[in-house]
């Protein structure tokens, strides 16, 4: 039981296809479910035969949690929901359950109508599927079932990225998925308080890279666009309709505001023109500036961006497009660019990943001339740019989100295997904890200390308290607590052993010794017994004494002197069992003082 | 555990609970009622009321009361900037408060006065929305009694409250009335507000754990549960179990309190909500279709929201959707905004309409329509262009002594043809419209207060079973407005204990802790041997090092002991039951020991062992065992004794 398993399917010494299984306690968690953007065959999705060789797996999977919209990490959650099977839980925050359903249908549309996959799952599928999950705020606890906890915490990244602290019993784990501990133009930083979990399994994107910095990207960026749109060129930049896109629009919307420009700025996303929205309505998932403001001007209400009609395609003069998908492989974008790429003045801009075999793929490797299906051949001679805006955490970031969360082991994912052993060592260096990175299909056991909550009784530990504070102040004393615990009708209490006796109906047997030692020492006897008191006081100073009416004691134990003025004294010394060791221990005392 | 009752007015509450060394404020409601006494703020200055006669008491002649007081009709007002009553500051030193819990936005308004000047340094605690909202409250407030600034302060008549008229002569603890506080308090105020998410556990000192889950009252709106290790104290104010536009109630976290202390319930205890609204809706669009204007009082976020979108549904289907709405209020812009995004705090109906993406509240569509328009004052730009007859206004404040409200009843009053429509629940409308009479326009009154009724609150009792219940005591008689109905009122039940309080009063809560929690790690946990004594009934003794920090106790194994305790023992076990002597000599002798005299006294035996010179007295709960300082006869007799008794 004191074990926590942990298997990823994917994003194990690997970026993409996000899938990790997680057992504690007696329960899976599964963490997220994502599909991977560079296969085409059945390496796109994680290997689900690994939780169950066939049929659902509903009976092994207690719940799924998706910490964000990007399709690497949500991608395969209609095939494994409605293909493989799953009818249980699936949690999410309330941007991510509203966007994920417009990027699978996006990316449904794309495989299934431009690259004809036939084994994909459905529109309907996608529905059945949101139909299951169930949405969360931050910070909320989430009782799954009587035992699993979870609870969602503020990833940056994207709008409704979450990391997720997942706990059964005494054990606990964070999930990063992806996050950003530096705010953006429109999100704020990754946050987490002092959880300390047994482990913390966080994304490694950047595991080596020392970016530069988001400041430098973003002029550079600008800078290109204004010489282009400078030279009377159409500046081209294919996105994805949620994330960076808007990002982006920010961006020109504050350049254009600051430079005063003229030239038009279009944003067409065909299906998803209402992507703006979900921004506007989310507000208080973005950054601290934006949620300040947002009465007096709602950042995602773009002045300069307008939106882009297809005739547009053709008119003179300098312009610049977002257009849809990211990776030119159909749709608009792809149109434009056909278009605009044999003009040398025009300019594209990919701020996306773009997956072999499109055309994105092809010009961003220097191709220059792309044939399509219909022998149609466009040369390019437009200038292609790639610029990578996503926002994950530098190895400063993550290092910074181990020192807020205090893990006892560390999980590196999301990450290539060579990048993660520099981190991996550097974690073990400064933190002095355990870091782990298993490959795909690899399980990790981490063994956790378990801590037991069982009650007890308030008397109980106030005379322990007592005890203790009667005592100097001592740090090296440590605190003992001694009870007797009664297990009855599926109760457990911790209580002291007259009430334990009382509550199990039974009686104790006290035994009790008493030995007598003859000393030789004239004199009164309560001469004799302050002697002895100075000895035992002597020999015994982390035990608190007593000395009344001629008697010392401490614990159950009782030193009594007799023989009034005799010169030779009977010392008693009496005990019960429990204080065996103490009660020999003086009573030798005496005896050496006897002889 | 100790709870102090700070308000006079159940609907504005104000509690400090003690419990576990820790001071905990339930909420902080600001009692309005006072400012019924005192004359409108109007920002045009008003000839009708500057020219209201002056009052004084039949046999005084204190000069320094004179102009304090106006008549109108037979009623007498201040003439003062509105003074209001705050928490009691007596019984508890509010620096010494560690937590304030609010559980929604109309229960916050006295939050400048505790926090602020008081040397208050603990921790609020909040909804984002009830902390958004309760700033436009607060904020609105201070705007509306700041723009009217009075040169005059009346004090004196305080000293002759006995000699005023009713409803004066009445008035609930007048000289400690204050002015209302300043935006920069309300700011420094609202910077204390850390904000939580429903169903977030928040630590208090290690010692208590706070929890807030959705009462379905108004935006944000919450109930609090405050747990220890082994209590639960349940907080319910400003609940609802009607669908409306906040996410519904969360009854399960609410089950089975030690202690639930239930405040805040409906001030319209007769009637129902849902047909106040529709006759709402019906007056309100029969008054523009006979080219009357409709003024509607109200705070500028809740029931507002419904009003919008109940109202403009009625208006097409009566065929007045061209009059327009004006929604004025110097915050009204930020309430519309702020609607907008609080998805996550919604009933899931307005929820999804997020998810397709479009606004949660149809007014977004209105306003774009240019159905409902709205401006901070009368006087803001552009209001005089786009006013346009008959039409519908939503203005401040509900008691009329305040904000542009004071404004329209000049304007409209004296037209039978309008019609002013009370909606709010705070304020008695005769009251309020009492400096104004005679009025001509007309009056209706729809008090819509969706917060809990009495039936409602009796069968969610029944349903949360907790062992005490706690209510003011007014609720637990009939309400004075309908002594007759005697089913308006908190049941009592032998089920649980039933504790009313007042104004004032300390109460003390029947809760004693007897147990506690602790943890115990692994390696304790593995040397416990359950002894089964009796069937079902196992003991195990268990010793360990205890560890205490931030309250938490944890116990781990001794191990290696340093030297200075050696003699600390690391394991204890008890001896119990009754020693049989038979088996005790048998095993005497079997060592050896054979000269044993045994001879009964009292209740049990003495065995004499002479050559070994000891001495063992045995009874049904006690061996004694009497030796010299011979230590290896001792340890033998102790080891055969053991040998005979059970442990654990
Ligand atoms: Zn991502």
């Amino acid at each position: 039981m004191p074990d926590i398993k942990i298997t990823p399917l994917g994003a194990g010494q690997d970026v993409g296809r996000s899938c990790i299984l997680l057992s504690m306690g007696g329960k899976n968690i599964m963490l997220d479910c994502g599909m991977h953007m560079g296969y085409n065959d059945e390496r796109r999705f994680p290997d689900f035969t690994f939780i169950s060789p066939e049929g659902p797996i509903t009976p092994y999977i207690d719940c799924v949690i998706i910490s964000h919209f990007h399709l690497d990490h949500c991608g395969a959650l209609p095939y494994m929901s409605e293909m493989v099977g799953y009818t249980g839980p699936i949690y999410t925050t309330h941007p991510t359950k509203a966007i994920a359903p417009i990027l699978l249908e996006d990316m449904k549309k794309v495989s299934v109508e431009k690259k004809g996959d036939q084994n994909f799952f459905t529109s309907q599928m996608i529905k059945d599927c949101m139909k299951k999950v169930i949405a969360v705020t931050l910070h909320q606890s989430v009782m799954v079932d009587n035992d699993l906890e979870i609870k969602a915490y503020y990833a940056g990244h994207v709008l409704g990225a979450a990391m997720f602290w997942i706990r059964v019993g005494s054990q606990s784990v964070v999930y990063t998925g992806d996050y950003n501990m530096t705010p953006d133009r429109h999100l704020g930083a990754a946050w987490i308080d002092k959880c300390r979990p047994d482990l913390l399994i966080t994304e490694s994107t950047y595991a080596t890279t020392i970016r530069d910095s988001k400041r430098c990207r973003e002029r550079d960026f600008l800078k290109k666009v204004h010489e282009c749109i400078d030279r009377g060129g159409k500046v081209l930049i294919p996105v994805f309709a949620l994330g960076r896109a808007q990002e982006l629009c920010i961006l020109l919307e504050t350049y254009w505001e600051r430079m005063n420009f003229k030239v038009p700025v279009y944003f067409a996303l065909g299906l998803t023109e209402k992507a703006n929205n979900y921004y506007k309505m989310f507000i208080t998932w973005t950054n601290q500036k934006i949620r300040k403001t947002f009465v007096q001007r709602n950042m995602f209400d773009f002045k300069h961006i307008k939106p882009f009609d297809r005739q547009y395609i053709d008119n003179p003069g300098p312009m610049v497009v977002f257009a849809t998908p990211g990776m030119l492989h159909a749709g608009l974008s792809l149109q434009i660019f056909k278009k605009w790429a044999p003009n040398e003045n025009n300019m594209v801009i990919l701020p996306e990943f773009c997956v072999q075999g499109t055309v994105g793929h092809k010009i961003l490797n220097g191709a220059k001339k792309i044939e399509f299906e219909n022998r149609q051949i466009v040369e390019v001679k437009m200038s292609v740019e790639y610029m990578s805006f996503s926002a994950h955490a530098d190895p400063k970031g993550i290092m910074q989100l181990i020192q807020y969360c205090e893990p006892s082991n560390v999980m590196l994912v999301h990450g290539e295997a060579a990048k993660m052993e520099f981190l991996k060592n550097k974690i073990k260096q400064e933190f002095n904890i355990e870091c782990y990175n298993p490959a795909n299909g690899e399980t990790c056991v981490i063994s956790t200390p378990v801590k037991i909550p069982i009650d007890v009784s308030l008397p109980l530990l106030k005379n322990e308290a007592k005890k203790f504070n009667a005592l100097p102040p001592d740090p090296k004393r440590r605190r003992i607590l001694h009870g007797v615990l009664v297990m009855k009708d599926n109760s457990t209490c911790l209580m002291d052993v007259e009430d334990a006796c009382k509550e199990a109906g039974i009686n104790r047997h006290v035994i009790r010794f008493t030995s007598t030692v003859h000393l030789h020492d004239p004199g009164p006897s309560l001469g004799t017994a302050h002697k002895l008191h100075a000895l035992m006081k002597d020999k015994l100073p982390q035990w608190s004494l007593t000395f009344t009416d001629g008697a010392i004691s401490v614990e159950s134990v009782l030193v009594k002197v007799e023989g009034e003025d005799d010169d030779q004294k009977s010392v008693f010394v009496s005990w019960t069992n429990q204080d065996e060791d103490l009660g020999s221990y003086i009573l030798g005392l005496l005896n050496s003082m006897g002889q | 555990m100790k709870l102090y009752c700070l308000s006079n007015d159940p609907n504005k509450p104000c509690h400090v609970l003690t419990f576990r060394e820790i001071t905990l404020m339930l909420d902080c409601g600001l009692s309005m009622q006072s400012v019924l006494n005192f004359l409108p703020l109007s920002f045009v200055s008003s000839n009708r009321l500057l020219n209201l006669p002056i009052w004084m008491p039949n046999d005084v002649s204190d000069t320094d009361l004179e102009g304090e007081l106006r008549e109108n009709g037979d009623r007498i007002f201040i003439d003062s900037p509105p003074e209001f009553c705050p928490p009691l500051d007596k019984l508890i030193d509010f620096s010494q408060v560690d937590v304030i819990l609010i559980s929604n936005y109309l229960c916050m308004m006295a939050l400048p006065f505790i926090t602020e000047g008081t040397g208050f340094q603990g921790r609020v605690y909040a909804t984002e929305p009830t902390l958004q909202i309760g700033r436009l409250l607060l904020e609105e407030l201070v705007t509306y009694v700041e723009q009217c600034p009075k040169t005059n302060f009346a004090t004196q008549w305080k000293n002759f409250v006995h000699k005023l008229p009713y409803p004066l002569s009445d008035s609930f603890k007048p000289k400690s009335w204050k002015q209302i506080y300043n935006m920069t308090s309300v700011n420094a105020s609202l910077s204390r507000i850390q904000m939580v998410g429903y169903n977030e556990k928040i630590d208090v000192y290690g010692a208590l754990q706070v929890l807030c889950t959705s009462s379905g009252y108004n935006l944000g709106s919450s109930n609090w549960i405050i747990t220890s290790d082994h209590e639960k104290i349940v907080y319910l104010s400003g609940s609802s179990t009607l669908t409306t536009h906040p996410r519904p109630m969360d009854h399960h976290a609410l089950k089975n309190a030690d202690v639930l202390i239930m405040t805040d319930l409906t001030q319209t205890p007769i009637s129902n909500p849902d047909s106040m609204l529709g006759l709402l809706c019906v007056v309100v669009s029969l008054t523009l279709r006979g080219g009357g204007n409709a003024l509607i009082p109200c705070y500028p976020s809740g029931v507002i929201y419904d009003l919008f979108e109940c109202l403009s549904i009625k208006m097409q289907d009566l065929g007045v959707q061209n009059c327009p709405m004006f929604f004025i209020s110097p915050v009204a812009d930020m309430s519309l905004a702020y609607s907008n995004i609080l998805a996550e705090w919604l009933s899931s109906a307005k929820q999804n309409r997020v998810y397709v993406p479009d606004e949660p509240f149809p007014h977004a569509v209105l306003l774009r329509n240019s159905k409902l328009k709205h401006f901070k004052h009368i006087y803001s730009d552009g209001f005089s262009t786009d006013f346009q007859e008959p039409c519908v206004v939503f203005c401040g404040h509900p008691s009329l002594r305040f904000g542009d409200v004071v404004q329209f009843i000049e304007l409209w009053g004296n037209n039978p043809r309008n019609c002013i429509v009370f909606t709010e629940p705070d304020f008695d409308y005769i009251e309020a419209l009492a400096p104004y009479q005679p009025i001509q326009m007309k009056v209706a009154h729809c008090a819509i207060d969706t917060s809990l009724n009495f039936t409602q609150a009796n069968k969610l009792i029944k349903d949360l079973k907790p062992a005490t219940l706690v209510v003011p005591e007014c609720y637990t008689q009939p309400p004075v407005s309908a002594p007759n109905l005697t089913e308006l009122v908190i049941e009592n039940s032998p089920d649980r204990t039933l504790i009313p309080y007042k104004w004032g009063e300390v109460i003390n809560l029947p809760l004693k802790r007897k147990q506690g929690q602790i943890f115990i790690e692994n390696d304790v946990a593995q040397k416990i041997v359950p002894v089964e004594v009796k069937p079902g009934v196992s003991l195990s003794s268990v010793t360990g090092a205890l560890n205490v920090k931030d309250n938490v106790h944890n116990m781990k194994s001794c191990g290696n002991t340093a030297l200075e305790c050696k003699l600390q023992p690391k394991e204890i076990r008890y001896e119990w039951g009754t020693l049989n002597v038979t088996e005790f000599l048998q095993k005497l002798s079997q060592e050896g020991i054979v000269d044993a005299k045994v001879e009964p006294i009292g209740n049990g035996v003495m065995i004499h062992l002479q050559d070994e010179d000891a001495l063992i007295q045995i009874e049904d709960n006690c061996t004694h065992v009497l030796c010299n300082s011979d230590e290896k006869i001792r340890m033998q007799l102790r080891n055969i004794l053991m040998q005979c008794l059970k442990k654990f």
